[in-house]
């Protein structure tokens, strides 16, 4: 393995990559702190520089498979994704992510496939130079007893230190982990019923 | 449109609304012909459930006329509906296994996390009723958004039965149905139901239809005790007899195999820890009073079993976890899986054998709907059901 050049791109993704790891199964340095629970749930956030949050979800249908799909087009996403305002594919593997942002109208995050497993898992991780150093993985496997497919979003972050923008900032600091796990569940009723339940008693017709 | 509107504890008002639309594919659009006052409503109107806003639409039993429909929806317009009051998608783990009060994804997400704070797992969208359920507003109004309109309603084919006759398919008729089976009553059962309202009077029906041998039926509001008496019941009035020792003479030295508490968490009585609750209550750090259920609990057999439709919220203190264990009963509870029991109930009445009309002391127009809550609450022994009918 070459050795880490800090900030680039790829040092960040492998040690994410790791954090992810670590996230997902029981941590390296803490064992017997989490037993067979993932090592998010530990009872800190922060993995290194990085904040990792995250969520499972029973999926009942349709197909694993269809459901890998589905997330695989990430012009998809901003249909449960509350605050992707689109997602464009660009050339090499890469998409950009049009994120809304307070205070301005948006901040675009330019991402790469980090791995991927047909049917089982989907990673992703901003490009060197990015406005937000982040990384995402989507894991589908089959749920026990027939129930379908667990869904697992983790997503790692730098949280902004005091060169970053202000309006990345606030970003960051609209609950990540109630963003993450907000998604998801969209994700899973949009999937299971075709639609994402409202009780808004109409659409709000945009003023002209 | 015109919709009965929560404005604070014990402030409700008819208030003019924007129309609901299609908002969803599989949405209708119901103009309302009948809808009901609940004893859940009373807890909205007493501000014991957490969650509620001025501007809240209330309402949760109601039926009427399609009006428009969804590209996914199965309904036609012109059809006649009964809705349930619980909202379910028909698709996830829970509505598959007909736990259509537990779906996963009617509570919108970003509403749903405060009934996952209270109870571990959030709960499924409810019309009319709390923002913990979803905020929905409800159907005490000329008009309703019903989402999952292809799961929910049943179509009511028969129009020679008129609305009174089915329109509590949506809530209570079920509700009492539930806590009947819940009750797994066996033949020879005496069954004891705290509250009189409507849910313990259908559940009282429903326990007899389940062949219950004796049915005891338990408040202090006489006229209730009446219509009681009128399915064929035992009554007890607890501000009269010591309830307990009085059950257990009844049923010879044992307690009745089965109690349902169909009163919930605004029991009335002058027990010393029910008063204390009621101070909670009011100073609003919200114990739930239980004192109808502490009740049962103690006046149940050994091994007997509890069914609880009465809605709890909340906490609630100096419960008799002992009685529980010790004699080993069995709890069956929940907000009712309405769409589980909707055709077979449409059955039961079509043949007879179940009858809803008895229960219905007034019937007032929508705009009178704020006198309605007021007399429910406070005139419990006359007002026993009151049906609010827009467009009249
Ligand atoms: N599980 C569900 O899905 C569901 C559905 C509908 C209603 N409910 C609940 O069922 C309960 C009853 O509803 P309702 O419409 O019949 O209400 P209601 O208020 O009309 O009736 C309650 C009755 O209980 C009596 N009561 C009060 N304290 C008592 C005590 N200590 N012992 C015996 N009786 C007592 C009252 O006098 C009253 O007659 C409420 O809690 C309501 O929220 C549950
Ligand atoms: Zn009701
Ligand atoms: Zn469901």
């Amino acid at each position: 393995m070459k050795a880490p050049k800090p900030r680039t791109a790829l040092a960040i993704g492998a040690a994410a990559i790791g954090l992810l790891a670590l996230a997902r199964s029981s941590a390296r340095d803490a064992p017997a702190a989490t037993g067979d629970a993932p090592g998010r749930t530990a009872r800190r956030e922060r993995f290194g520089r990085y904040r990792v949050v995250g969520k499972t979800v029973t999926v009942a249908k349709p197909s694993r498979a269809e459901l890998f799909d589905f997330w695989r087009d990430f012009t998809n996403l901003p249909a449960f994704m509350e605050n992707l305002n689109a997602v464009r594919p660009l050339s090499e593997g890469r998409w950009e992510w049009e994120i809304v942002a307070p205070g301005e109208t948006s901040v675009t995050v330019v991402t790469e496939i980090a791995s991927e497993r047909a049917g089982e898992l989907i990673a992703w991780r901003s490009v060197e130079g990015s406005r937000i150093d982040t990384e995402g993985r989507v894991a589908f496997r089959d749920a026990p007893g027939g129930r379908g497919t667990q869904v697992e979003l983790v997503v790692a972050y730098v949280p902004p230190a005091g060169q970053a923008g202000v309006a990345i900032a606030k970003l960051l600091q609209r609950e990540p982990a109630q963003q993450a796990r907000r998604d998801l569940r969209r994700f899973k009723a949009l999937m299971e019923t075709g639609e994402i339940p409202t009780s808004d008693n109409r659409i709000e017709t945009e003023k002209a | 449109m015109r919709a009965l509107t929560y404005h604070g504890k014990k402030d409700v008002r008819v208030d003019t609304h924007p129309d609901p639309g299609i908002v969803n594919p599989r949405d209708a659009i119901i103009k309302i012909t009948a809808t009901a006052i609940c004893g859940s409503d009373l807890h909205l109107y007493d501000g014991v459930i957490p969650g509620l806003m001025a501007g809240d639409i209330l309402g949760h039993e109601f039926m009427g006329e399609v009006v428009e429909t969804g590209p996914g929806s199965t309904l036609k317009k012109g059809q006649r509906v009964v809705v349930p009051f619980t909202i379910s998608c028909g698709s996830c783990f829970f509505c598959e296994k007909q736990q259509y009060s537990a779906c996963d994804n009617s509570n919108p997400v970003e509403k749903r996390e405060m009934s996952e704070t209270l109870y571990g797992q959030p709960m499924s969208g409810l019309f009319g009723y709390s923002h913990m359920t979803g905020g929905y507003p409800g159907g005490q109004a000329e008009y309703v958004r019903v989402p999952f309109s292809d799961v929910g309603p049943i179509v009511i084919e028969n129009d020679d039965l008129e609305d009174e006759k089915v329109l509590f398919l949506s809530d209570i008729l079920p509700t009492g149905w539930m806590a009947a089976e819940n009750a797994a009553i066996e033949g020879g059962d005496t069954v004891a139901v705290w509250g009189a309202g409507p849910v313990g009077l259908f559940a009282a029906q429903s326990a007899k239809v389940m062949n219950a041998e004796r049915v005891i039926v338990i408040d202090h509001h006489p006229h209730r005790l009446e219509l009681a008496k009128g399915l064929g019941c035992e009554t007890l009035n607890f501000r009269e007899v010591d309830v307990r020792e009085a059950l257990l003479e009844m049923t010879g030295g044992i307690g009745p195999d089965a109690v349902i508490d169909a009163v919930g968490m605004e029991a009335h009585g002058f027990a010393i820890d029910n008063m204390l609750d009621v101070a909670k209550q009011t100073v609003g750090i919200g114990a739930d009073r239980a004192s109808a259920l502490k009740q049962a609990l103690l006046a149940c057999r050994k091994g007997g079993r509890v069914s609880i439709p009465g809605v709890y919220g909340g906490m609630t203190d100096k419960f008799p976890l002992g009685a529980l264990m010790e004699k080993g009963l069995k709890i069956g509870t929940g907000q009712t899986h309405v769409q589980r029991f909707t055709h077979l109930l449409l059955g039961l009445i079509e043949e007879g054998k179940i009858d809803t009309t008895f229960l219905i002391s007034h019937r007032l127009p929508l705009e009178e709907a704020p006198d309605g809550y007021y007399n429910f609450r406070n005139y419990q022994n006359e007002w026993t059901k009151v049906v609010l009918k827009p467009g009249t």
